[in-house]
């Protein structure tokens, strides 16, 4: 009763084999693609600042839809909540056939008290709160097809124009949630600096960031290859964004564009030389979405459960106060 | 402190509103996204053919994947049924293949073939146990694990014409809740056509009746729903194996050369060769991943976490019930070892104790030898004490007559030193 190969071990390597002739082996990416397009996929994204800088227009701006209710509109109350709340409104979108079930969370009431100490506790809790849903799905013994996912796959921080330095309460929030979520920081309502200013302003953020360790999306760590490496390096070289929202539709040189209308001009929403809002869609939707999605999984979603599992673990410990060796390699499953 | 809305009146059946986008967002390219993650990790995919030595199971892996794979011919001999894995690394346009394939070695050899079975669920078993193992861990490396979980079963029935053996029958309904089993009739070239369809509908019918779930390829999505099912019609397929290639027409062609003619491999009118690649690596590859991890290894992991004695009881106890279980399997775990340890410890103790008692006793045995032996020692020295006093006194008496005898010389004869020394010579 012996089976060659035991568990742990791979069976031998042979080596890379060439084919003598076409097998149809890529036909494989296909089907992937098709069995991901009837599935669908979830993405969850936050937004995180003070009132009035254009979050909801922003959310609206980068998926083309109302997604979010502007609290600025007649008909609204016009009321700063005393504590942070956390609203998320979910959507289906679809486009070409790719169905996107998109969950927006938005935070009003941070950072505008006059005290705002620990205003980022609610979103931590809010955040942890997923990875605990998920994680209880995923225990179960008869678990479900398909977990549902609700984490928080990416929270854009806006930053306010001050064009200074960064707040005491923007590097707060910024160190404590960039460990358990991917932050993209952006410079919200950008239209009031000079490219000058905005340059400036983004060598002072990114030279704060580094000083106090906060490692923004995409982080250095998880570049997985020399390709990888390069693009991203160009994205950070440019984080954080200088973002103008806009939804409304006007003329230019015969064109409809997304845009702002001001007596000096009109500000392009969708013009790369007026601000830096198509590579922050780029980045968001068309080109790192799965790896957001990725990083939370593989990253933040893993470490999450690690703390969670080790936490139920100390106070045995510390009552067997012998066998050391077993829970240092973390193997639980050693019963 | 989240509330979700979405009370609209036009909300959808699931509560979800639909939203109409007033232009190109761009995430259409998430399938292509995903796409190239999985081309930068590689796709895994692991075979397992079962069939008896000399069935042709390494011949038609060789012609599935266009390429020869060391295998010398294996013989009839071995004493139980083995497995034998191998890896290897297919390279086609831009996609990595990890592909793994096991073969039983042996099997239906033996005379004695009840076990043979046995060592195939085991090994399917343990791949299940080893991924479940490192889900379980507290720091885990699921996603970049490289997946030894076998995705499909080629399994090569004999080309008989008749039914089902027994052998297969038992194996089949083994496997056929632990992984997607594609049967095959090995060596198809030795039936001819109308005996293959009657043989085909005689090992359906009989796998049905006895209630084995063979693999049926997906017919839910359109794309493919229509040729799947017709490939399902088409269950098991004839195969015939072939490396080696013969000139057909102004083409080589892989066939077997016979004197009566060739049997091509890929012509679909010879076999079922085309339709088998067909199915198994073009259209259901992902399929056949997704079947196993979402069927076959679930279902083994409930039994096993159930075996282990976990449950989920009540909603609100869900996550805290397993960390519990560990809990509470830890502590008896451990009080079991502290048991243990007791109970050594005290035989432990009793042996010493033994041990200590025998050593006792063979000192006070040793001990009262030796007083023993002093004892002797010392009534013999005072036997040779006396002895030699006893001498002594001779001695000296000796002396005494010896003067004397000398004192009388001086004045006598001759003959009394005769005498004397005769006396002496007594004496002495």
């Amino acid at each position: 009763m012996e089976a060659a190969a035991v568990p742990q071990e791979l069976p031998p390597d042979c080596g890379v084999h060439e084919l003598f002739g076409y097998v149809g082996i890529e036909a494989v990416l296909e089907q992937m693609k098709v069995k991901t397009m009837k599935m669908g996929f979830e993405f969850n994204i936050m937004v995180v600042g003070q009132s009035g800088l254009g979050k909801s227009t922003m959310v609206n701006t980068l998926f083309k839809s109302k997604v979010s209710r502007k609290a600025s509109q007649p008909g609204q109350e016009e009321r700063i909540p005393k504590t942070v709340q956390l609203q998320s409104v979910t959507h289906v979108i679809e486009e070409k056939g790719v169905k996107m079930k998109l969950t927006v969370t938005d935070t009003p009431g941070f950072g505008d008290q006059i005290n705002n100490e620990n205003c980022w506790d609610p979103i931590i809790k809010y955040i942890n709160e997923q990875y605990e849903r998920y994680l209880r799905e995923e225990i179960l013994i008869t678990r479900k097809r398909k977990i549902p996912d609700s984490r928080v796959h990416g929270c854009v921080y806006f930053i306010p124009p001050t064009g200074h330095w960064l707040r005491p309460l923007d590097l707060e929030f910024m160190r404590r949630l960039s460990k358990i979520v991917n932050v993209v920081p952006v410079i919200a309502k950008a239209d009031t600096l000079t490219l000058e200013e905005r340059e400036e302003f983004k060598q002072r953020i990114q030279r704060d960031l580094k000083a106090h360790a906060i490692s923004v999306y995409p982080q250095e760590d998880f570049d997985e290859d020399p390709d990888d490496r390069l693009l991203n390096d160009r994205i950070r070289e440019k984080i954080p964004f200088a973002v103008v929202g806009a939804d409304q539709e006007h003329q230019v040189n015969g064109k409809r564009v997304l845009g702002r209308k001001t007596k000096w001009g009109i500000i392009e929403v969708e013009n790369p030389a007026h601000c830096e809002f198509p590579m922050l869609r780029d980045l968001l939707i068309r080109s790192h979405l799965q790896d957001l999605k990725d990083i939370t999984h593989n990253v933040h979603y893993e470490s999450y459960r690690v703390r969670r599992l080790n936490e139920s673990n100390r106070p045995a410990l510390s009552s067997n106060n012998g066998l050391p060796g077993r829970d240092e390699d973390g193997d639980e499953s050693n019963l | 402190m989240s509330e979700t809305r979405g009370g609209e009146p036009s909300a959808q059946k699931d509560g979800l509103r639909s939203l109409p986008l007033s232009g190109h967002v761009g995430f259409d390219t998430l399938p292509d996204q995903l796409v190239n993650k999985s081309i930068k990790q590689g796709f895994c995919f692991n075979i397992l053919c079962i069939g008896e030595t000399g069935s042709g199971k390494s011949t038609l892996i060789n012609s599935l994947f266009n390429t020869s794979f060391d295998d010398s011919m294996s013989t009839h001999f071995h004493p139980n049924v083995r497995l034998k894995a191998q890896r290897y690394e297919l390279h086609e346009s831009n996609v990595r293949l990890k592909l793994t394939v096991v073969s039983t070695v042996g099997f239906g050899d033996q005379i004695n073939k009840e076990d043979s079975y046995q060592p195939i669920v085991d090994y399917i078993d343990a791949q299940f146990e080893a991924y479940l193992q490192e889900e379980l861990k507290i720091k885990r490396s699921i996603f970049n694990y490289h997946d030894t979980r076998i995705h499909v079963c080629l399994y090569i029935i004999s080309p008989t014409g008749h039914s089902l053996k027994t052998l297969d029958l038992l194996t089949m309904k083994s496997l056929d809740s632990k992984v997607n089993i594609i049967p095959l009739i090995g060596k198809a070239d030795s039936i001819s056509k109308t005996e293959l369809q009657q043989f085909k509908r005689k090992l359906i019918s009989e796998l049905v009746s006895s209630g084995i779930h063979i693999y049926q390829f997906p017919t839910d999505d359109e794309v493919v729903s229509q040729i799947n099912t017709i490939m399902n019609g088409h269950l098991p397929f004839a195969v015939v194996g072939s490396t080696e290639v013969v000139k057909i027409g102004n083409k080589m062609v892989k066939a077997r050369q016979y004197p009566w003619g060739v049997v091509q491999v890929e012509n679909e009118n010879h076999c079922d060769f085309v339709k088998l690649r067909e199915m198994l690596i073009c259209t259901n590859m992902e399929d056949l991943i997704e079947q196993t991890h979402t069927r076959h290894y679930e279902l083994y992991r409930r039994c096993r976490l159930q075996e282990m004695g976990f449950r989920d009881t009540d909603s609100e106890n869900k996550p805290v019930s397993l960390q519990e279980a560990y809990e509470a399997k830890r502590r008896k775990f451990y009080l079991e070892l502290q048991r243990r340890e007791e109970e050594t410890r005290q035989k432990f103790v009793q042996r010493v104790k033994e041990k200590e008692a025998v050593l006792k006793e063979a000192e006070q045995r040793i001990q009262a030898k030796f007083e023993h032996l002093m004892l002797m020692h010392q009534e013999e020295k005072q036997k040779l004490e006396k002895k030699r006093k006893a001498l002594e006194e001779e001695i000296a008496l000796f002396n005494m007559k010896k003067a004397n005898a000398e004192l009388l010389q001086t004045q006598p004869m001759v003959s009394t030193p005769v005498s004397l020394k005769r006396d002496k010579d007594r004496k002495k």
